[in-house]
């Protein structure tokens, strides 16, 4: 379950320590864009000393390195790598061929630290036109893509366009990102909402991006983190009806029947697949055996 | 004298007023770490050649750093206060007082001089305004602090009364805090204070995103516990986290239309917007943190100066503190009992003092703790903290990043926090958790002898701090 991604600069010794308080199910251990260039060395070989000494209480850890246009990603790989990250971030993805340039180093990596292939995942970030452009075709390119990753400050600035907290300017790419993802069965996460002290903006954005169809949402404060959560989390009535779906199902099963209908309503497949998705989600959050004891 | 109390010097008020060897002398903090009237008087009464003084201060700041040669010297040979800072703190804790300090809290202080526990001999009074028969307030002229609260015992119980002021204006001085009719003497001298370090540096909200969310989980204790509702009464410290705290829980009162009835304690700009904003009806004020709040004070009739008795005195037939719902508050350790540290560091060095802590912890319905996991790697979760400054049975809640124990004595309050779907963890998984990340560290030395006694409010003793050898 990967509901809240939470960005974390690489330098920032004490967010890093408290990285696995803070609620996030994923954090993004950040070398890129929060790092200026003079702090990079020292960026990547504190990542590392966190993700070698650290609880980070089961957060998955994801690692945005460097894109594969500076001098940075291969130094970033070289200490990251070995700590065996779940996700490596790829920021500036364009199009497949980066995907494929990052995945036969991250392969190298692998083979030398004596790792099961594509055991560390890649997330493309998509931040430009073209990579928006692109989206299945990056989406698609390697089994290591897990998911994509939507970056809309960067976009924006590519598009020439400003950024405004009703995301209208950025309405196509999200579509866009969701479409390329669910065609490729790969996982799609929203772009942060930047302000940080705009309590029902951040509610209403996750919504949307929810609405659309992503998995979940990445964060730059930890404050978003709760409500993130919550709106990508399954409601106790979605819980509820899930079980109830199920139920069903396995009644018609036992009674020999194709089809069934619940609250008056045909079960058909999609329904039958959502509620898998909703028990699998509930049981991850540990509530599902309680709201099926409720039952 | 009958129609002017003015004398010509300091030195001649302290000769009028008869001090000698082995009496007490009295100050308040308001001027807080840009008083100057504490280090003039000393200075002078040293030049006098009085030794053997008792100095009860309200609190001391490190800009109070010259009484150490007063002690060296001894001149000051015993100390009560309700709070020191760290650098003072520091000498005190290598143990160049012979006799332990005397810790008291800010409702203690005021109800053991006024049942003459601690009887003072003269009182030095910082006012920022005065008029030559001595009403004078902290609202106006260039040092002011605001309100007086905590010179309001002093002035009305001590043997002699000395107001010190920069800013002596005709009689009669109207808007008076403290009155004529129990001053004895008024001097006029340049400064008073420096205004940068009299409005405190601390009273910027918490910009570390840790911090954060800890006032954001801080503000939905409160929104869950079942209190916030018309008529709610707050009290929050000048601590960052805690003045973000204050905010969260502005933006869910006004969200909810919710109208409190006061804010209490040492008053901060942030609360001054929510008297502004009708969070509150009205602001009881011991103390101004800040610029806003000072103005706040001189010009707005629903912002209410108080006594440091009014405020938190046991003994008082009734006191604010005792109708506060609830009280956010900081620590530097805690236990798995619930009992707080505010006294000492890790290595038990002192570095603070009660304040109003265990006064509002005491009267509050909901007394908060927030506080971060761990600082500096050290976990601020202990089996013992190393000096109890408010005893466990006080507080309800400790709110930190990594989640929120509730003291098993409110069980209420427990089963809200888990209904509204708030991380509740249990203090002893919670310091075990942090343990995890910080490890367990090597127990501080004990040993020494005593160098200060905490004195409950109550007047009996809660704690003694033993010296620490200086680095």
């Amino acid at each position: 379950m990967r509901r809240s991604m939470l960005f974390i600069p690489g330098n920032t010794p004490n967010l890093l320590i408290n990285g696995g308080f803070l609620g996030a199910d994923a954090l993004i251990f950040d070398l890129e864009d929060a790092v200026s260039p003079d702090e990079k060395d020292a960026a990547r070989i504190l990542v590392r000393n966190i993700m070698k000494y650290m609880d980070l209480r089961g957060c998955e850890t994801i690692v945005r390195i460097n894109s594969i246009d500076t001098d940075y990603w291969k130094a970033d790989l070289e200490q990251i790598m070995p700590r065996k990250p779940g996700w490596i971030m790829l920021p500036k993805t364009g199009c497949a061929a980066d995907v494929l340039t990052a995945d036969a180093e991250i392969s190298r990596w692998e083979e030398r630290l004596g790792m099961e292939p594509n055991t560390v995942r890649l997330m493309p970030l998509i931040e430009t036109a073209l990579g928006v452009e692109n989206a299945f075709a990056i989406a698609s390119a390697s089994k290591r893509v897990g998911a994509i990753f939507l970056g809309a400050e960067d976009l924006t600035a590519d598009l020439r366009c400003k950024r405004t907290k009703g995301g209208a300017e950025i309405d196509y790419a999200r579509s866009r990102m969701v479409m390329a993802a669910r065609a490729a069965e790969v996982d799609v996460y929203d772009t942060p909402f930047t302000d940080v002290n705009d309590d029902e903006g951040i509610r209403t954005d996750a919504e949307y991006a929810k609405s659309l169809g992503f998995t979940g949402k990445a964060s730059i404060s930890p404050r978003h983190v709760g409500v993130i959560n919550e709106v990508f989390s399954p409601s106790m009535k979605d819980i509820k009806y899930a079980y109830e779906v199920m139920d069903a199902i396995r009644l018609a099963h036992e009674q020999g029947r194709g089809a069934i209908a619940l609250h008056g309503k045909m079960i058909d497949a999609p329904i039958v697949a959502r509620a898998q998705q909703t028990i699998a989600m509930a049981e991850e959050m540990g509530v599902g055996k309680a709201v099926q004891h409720e039952e | 004298m009958k129609n002017n109390k003015v004398v010509s010097s300091l030195a001649e008020a302290i000769r009028l007023s008869g001090l000698k060897d082995g009496m007490t002398v009295s100050f308040h903090h308001h001027l807080r770490n840009g008083d100057h009237v504490l280090n003039m008087v000393m200075e002078e009464i040293a030049q006098m050649g009085i030794r053997d003084l008792t100095v009860n201060a309200s609190s001391l700041f490190d800009i109070h750093a010259p009484l150490l040669r007063h002690i060296e010297n001894g001149v000051v040979t015993h100390l009560k206060t309700n709070y020191m800072a760290g650098g003072i703190g520091r000498a005190i804790s290598s143990g160049i007082l012979a006799d332990p300090v005397e810790f008291r809290t800010h409702g203690g202080r005021p109800s053991d001089i006024e049942l003459g526990r601690t009887p003072i001999d003269v009182a030095f009074i910082a006012a920022p305004t005065s008029d030559p028969m001595g009403n004078c307030s902290g609202k106006y002229g260039k040092s002011a602090c605001g309100s007086l609260g905590y010179a309001f015992p002093d002035a009305m119980n001590a043997r002699q009364v000395v107001v010190i002021t920069d800013n002596l204006v005709a009689y009669p001085m109207l808007d008076w805090s403290i009155p004529e009719t129990y001053v004895d003497y008024v001097v006029a001298v340049d400064a008073i204070g420096d205004p940068s370090g009299i409005v405190s540096g601390t009273t910027r909200i918490t910009r570390d995103p840790v911090g954060l969310v800890m006032a954001d989980r801080a503000a939905q204790v409160i929104r869950h516990s079942g209190l916030l509702k018309d008529g709610f009464s707050f009290q929050t410290g000048a601590g960052g986290a805690s003045l973000a705290a204050a905010k969260y829980l502005r933006d869910i009162m006004l969200r909810e239309k919710i109208h409190g009835s006061f804010g209490s304690g040492g008053i901060t700009g942030y609360l001054v917007d929510m008297l502004n904003d009708g969070c509150f009806e009205s602001l009881m004020d011991v103390q101004c943190f800040d610029l806003k709040a000072v103005e706040s004070i001189r010009t707005n009739p629903r912002h209410q100066e108080i006594s440091a008795s009014h405020y938190a005195s046991p003994s008082a037939r009734s006191a604010v503190v005792d109708s506060l719902d609830v009280v956010i508050l900081g620590a530097t350790e805690i236990d798995t009992d619930f009992n707080v540290n505010v006294h000492t560091d890790s290595n038990g060095s002192i570095m603070g003092g009660s304040g109003g802590h265990s006064d509002t912890a005491a009267g509050a319905k909901l007394s908060m703790i927030i506080a971060p996991m761990f600082r500096a790697r050290m976990p601020i979760i202990t089996d013992r903290v190393k000096c109890i400054s408010t005893p466990g049975r006080d507080i309800d809640v400790l709110v930190t990043q990594g989640g929120i124990a509730v003291n098993p004595k409110n069980q209420e309050l427990l089963l809200r926090l888990k209904d509204a779907g708030l991380p509740v963890v249990d203090i002893h998984d919670l310091k075990e958790m942090v343990e995890r990340t910080t490890g367990t560290p090597a127990p501080a030395r004990e040993g020494g002898r005593v160098v200060a006694n905490v004195i409950y409010r109550d007047g009996t003793l809660l704690d003694t701090i033993r010296s620490v050898p200086a680095k």
